[in-house]
């Protein structure tokens, strides 16, 4: 589950689910536009702990970009755990949602 | 589309056909062609034929056709191929490219030649008899079920990879089915290339549902599995989604229906194409242009069928073979085609850039600020491979040269019943492409007279225990800042009394003269010098090998003779890399700048005043004659104590030194050339311009070596002077 910390007024930072799948997908939608609802500026999420992902979870990943874009804010994705980053490779989405990427050793991006 | 622009590609591409066809008959005499021969022959042909009837060139395509219906019948065994129809073949092939100079000319409404052509005609027809060409002329018009088949099958692009679209449903993801997945199994199939994932279709938070499937995917897959196979893949999602898949080289129509079944704008799916790989840029715009031009005019080629212009099958045959072409054209795109105009220019240009760097190198050292200097030196290391790299933009292989030989050989040898075998080696050597066209003719003056004079006849040659095949080579190669290329003839080589004999006789040289071999055979280059005894229709038509010495010094270029009595002689011609720029060596004396090509300098040493007498000097026990550059230029001779170096040059076999008063280093020096006033200064090659602004003479090497080796103290400036005060004196 994600446990939203202390909203500050400018930047909120979140811990995205461990399993980001269809059967999450629809609580998770609400639960990230709550997270990006509650920051002024800007959201951090912390994906370290996805261990399984599938489209539905991808494609929330690329959703909510969009719409922080539609709401003049950004969504910063971080930690990407190897599952995650596993997809985005497959999917050659690195540069559509633009955040830095920490290959794990001995992969090259 | 452009008449104009395809009118210049049909003569471009005739004439490479006619080249390939000159070559495949010279072969087939040879003995090395067979069967591929003939075919490449019928081939280029029947191509010129078909495109020619494209633009209605109705007399290239009537002369084609008769040429081709004589290669059908010996390309299906029914003629034997000969000398004479051989011969005959490479004059039907020069009177079609007369006609292709006509179609370049916009004159193609002229018969060139037409006594030439009647007869040539008349000559090829004996080999038909009338029924059979009215037969072959049939069995031509039959369209080849191949070339049928490739009018169906459309252009092509080059990609090899696969390309598959996939719009999955929306409900996809409900049905337990995960596009991810899929692609995953895709991978077990072949490699993804590249993938490009369309989020676009992913809408505003209040329609977003979770469990809905928007993204879409367009995938460049590069494997070996069957079209069923990879279809099987998404077998299970096939039924509601939107999967399209193309095989490797698929039909650019293909891809416009591609484009058109799906919601995407096309330009933005012409990106993705192109940034997988699927499309070239140049396919993507036939795509897109073809797609606008749907509703327009059928083109050129179904207009001039349906107003009866040419048949169709001709139509269908340029057509095929003008993609086969372009599809192999888009295959190799190595090359572009540049205007010379365009890298001439920018040739100047990185002259101009090389003496302007050299300005500022100049002021850097004055300033000598650390930075400043570090900076002007990196600029001036790029400027130098710019240039370098500028240069060998105009370098071409002189094969292109060369090529013409075999065919000058064949006839020449006909013509004088001479055996000769021509063999040519370092083809791929390269020159400046403005030197390729000044050489071709001096060369082929050469290589006729070699064969003309040199080379004994076939009797002679068995009288006098050589092989009755007579041996002509060319050969080119690199050689220190130079490109060498030789002549040479396996003959009787030149005949030392009978050149010495004619110059006396023309008053070149005085009886009493003693002149060493070389000097004897450098003769033969004097103007109006010719020693054959009767004229033939080959050489000895009054243009003489003076004119060639003239034509290869004007390309700052030299010939020499090596000749040995019954063994042949070689004719060496020595060119300079390029014509433009060069790397210098500056000297100065008497407070002017000298430069001398650097290629040239072996080494500098110091002049000890002790070990020189007479103009020459005895460097590590060995002799070498020098100049001193103060005496040449009309200097006042230096101060006894002050320092000289001595500048050892060479220029092909031969070295001689030259004394200056210090030596200034490496300099990039741009050729301007003398003004009219100077050209006939002998020692000085040209000039150039100085970092600083200042003018500076470049010394023509090869003649102040020429001048030390004649062992005379040199007629110029100096003697002159020191004869003009003696007579004052008096």
């Amino acid at each position: 589950m994600s446990t939203p910390s202390s909203p500050p007024p400018e930047t909120a930072a979140i811990q995205a689910n461990h399993s980001l799948t269809i059967f999450e997908a629809a609580e998770q939608k609400s639960t990230l536009l709550t997270a990006l609802s509650n920051s002024s500026k800007s959201l951090e999420v912390n994906l370290s702990g996805v261990d399984d992902i599938d489209s539905t979870g991808i494609q929330l990943l690329l959703f909510l970009k969009q719409e922080a874009q539609r709401q003049q804010k950004a969504v910063v994705y971080t930690h990407h755990s190897p599952t995650v980053l596993g997809v985005i490779e497959l999917l050659n989405l690195a540069a559509q949602l633009g955040d830095p990427l920490l290959m794990p050793r001995g992969e090259t991006a | 589309m452009n008449l104009d622009a395809a009118r210049a590609a049909l003569v471009e591409e005739a004439r490479e056909l006619l080249v390939a066809m000159e070559d495949a008959l010279l072969q087939i005499e040879a003995g090395t062609g067979g069967p591929d021969g003939i075919n490449a022959i019928f081939r280029a042909a029947h191509t010129i034929k078909g495109s020619a009837g494209l633009f209605a060139f109705d007399n290239v395509v009537s002369f084609t056709h008769i040429v081709e219906s004589v290669l059908d019948r010996v390309r299906n065994g029914k003629l034997e191929i000969d000398e004479a129809m051989l011969s005959l073949l490479l004059k039907s092939g020069d009177y079609i490219a007369t006609l292709v100079d006509a179609i370049e000319r916009n004159t193609e409404q002229e018969e060139p030649n037409p006594a030439l052509r009647s007869k040539l005609e008349a000559e090829l027809k004996s080999y038909l008899d009338t029924s059979s060409v009215a037969q072959t002329a049939l069995e031509a018009a039959e369209p080849e079920p191949a070339a049928q088949l490739e009018i169906d099958e459309g252009e092509r692009v080059s990609s090899d990879n696969w390309h598959l679209s996939l719009r999955f449903n929306e409900d996809v993801l409900r049905q337990g089915l995960d596009p991810l997945s899929f692609i995953r199994y895709l991978c077990t199939l072949g490699r993804i290339v590249h993938l490009h994932t369309i989020s676009e279709p992913i809408p505003a938070a209040e329609h977003y549902d979770a469990e809905s499937s928007y993204l879409g995917y367009e995938i460049d897959f590069e494997s070996d599995a069957s079209r069923s196979q990879i279809e099987g893949v998404f077998e299970f999602v096939r039924e509601e989604s939107q999967i399209r898949i193309l095989p490797p080289h698929s039909k650019i129509d293909e891809y416009i229906q591609l484009i058109e079944s799906l919601a995407e704008p096309a330009g933005r799916l012409g990106e993705i194409l192109i940034h997988g790989g699927a499309l070239s840029e140049s396919e993507l715009e036939r795509v897109l242009n073809q797609q606008q031009e749907q509703d327009r005019p059928p083109p050129l080629g179904t207009m001039l069928v349906e107003q009866q212009m040419v048949p169709p099958n001709v139509v269908s045959a340029a057509l095929s073979k003008q993609k086969q072409s372009e599809e192999k054209r888009s295959h190799e795109q190595k090359f572009i085609k540049v205007e010379v105009g365009k890298l001439d220019q920018l040739i100047d240009l990185v002259g101009e850039l090389v003496i302007a760097g050299a300005g500022a190198n100049l002021v850097a050292k004055q300033k000598s600020v650390n930075a400043f200097e570090e900076a002007a030196q990196s600029v001036s290391v790029l400027v130098e491979q710019i240039r370098d790299a500028a240069l060998t933009l105009r370098m071409v292989p002189i094969g292109e040269v060369f090529q013409r030989f075999p065919r000058v050989v064949r006839e020449v040898s006909r013509d004088l019943g001479k055996e000769i075998e021509l063999v040519i080696t370092g083809a791929e050597t390269e020159l400046d492409k403005s030197m390729v066209e000044k050489l071709s003719d001096p060369l082929m003056h050469i290589v006729r007279n070699a064969m003309d004079h040199g080379l004994e006849s076939t009797e002679d040659r068995i009288l006098l225990g050589k092989p009755s095949c007579g041996i002509m080579r060319l050969n080119a190669f690199h050689d220190s800042g130079s490109i060498v290329i030789e002549v040479s003839d396996d003959g009787r080589g030149l005949n030392r009394e009978r050149i010495l004999a004619k110059a006396i006789e023309r008053g070149l040289i005085s009886a009493e003269q003693h002149l060493s071999d070389n000097e004897i055979y450098r003769l033969i280059f004097e103007p109006g010098f010719s020693t054959a005894e009767k004229v033939t229709n080959l050489s000895g038509r009054g243009v003489g090998m003076d004119v060639v010495k003239k034509n290869i010094e004007a390309l700052r270029g030299e010939v020499e003779v090596d000749s040995t009595p019954e063994h042949g002689a070689t004719i060496r011609i020595r060119l300079p890399l390029t014509l433009a720029i060069i790397d210098g060596f500056q000297v100065m004396v008497h407070g002017s700048v000298y430069v001398i090509p650097l290629e040239m300098v072996i080494e500098c040493v110091d002049l000890v005043h002790q070990d020189y007498r007479h103009n020459i000097i005895k460097l590590r026990g060995e002799p070498l004659p020098f100049i001193r550059l103060r005496s040449l230029f009309g200097h006042p001779p230096s101060a006894a104590q002050q320092r000289e170096s001595l500048v050892v040059v060479q220029y092909g076999s031969q070295r001689a030194g030259l004394v200056v008063d210090q030596l200034l280093g490496e300099f990039q020096a741009v050729i301007k050339p003398l003004g009219l006033l100077f050209q006939q200064m002998k020692g000085i090659g040209g000039s150039t311009i100085l970092g600083n602004g200042q003018v500076s003479l470049i010394l023509d090497i090869p003649h102040l070596i020429h001048m030390t080796s004649q062992r005379e103290m040199p007629p110029m400036l100096a003697t002159s002077r020191s004869e003009l005060s003696e007579k004052i004196n008096h």
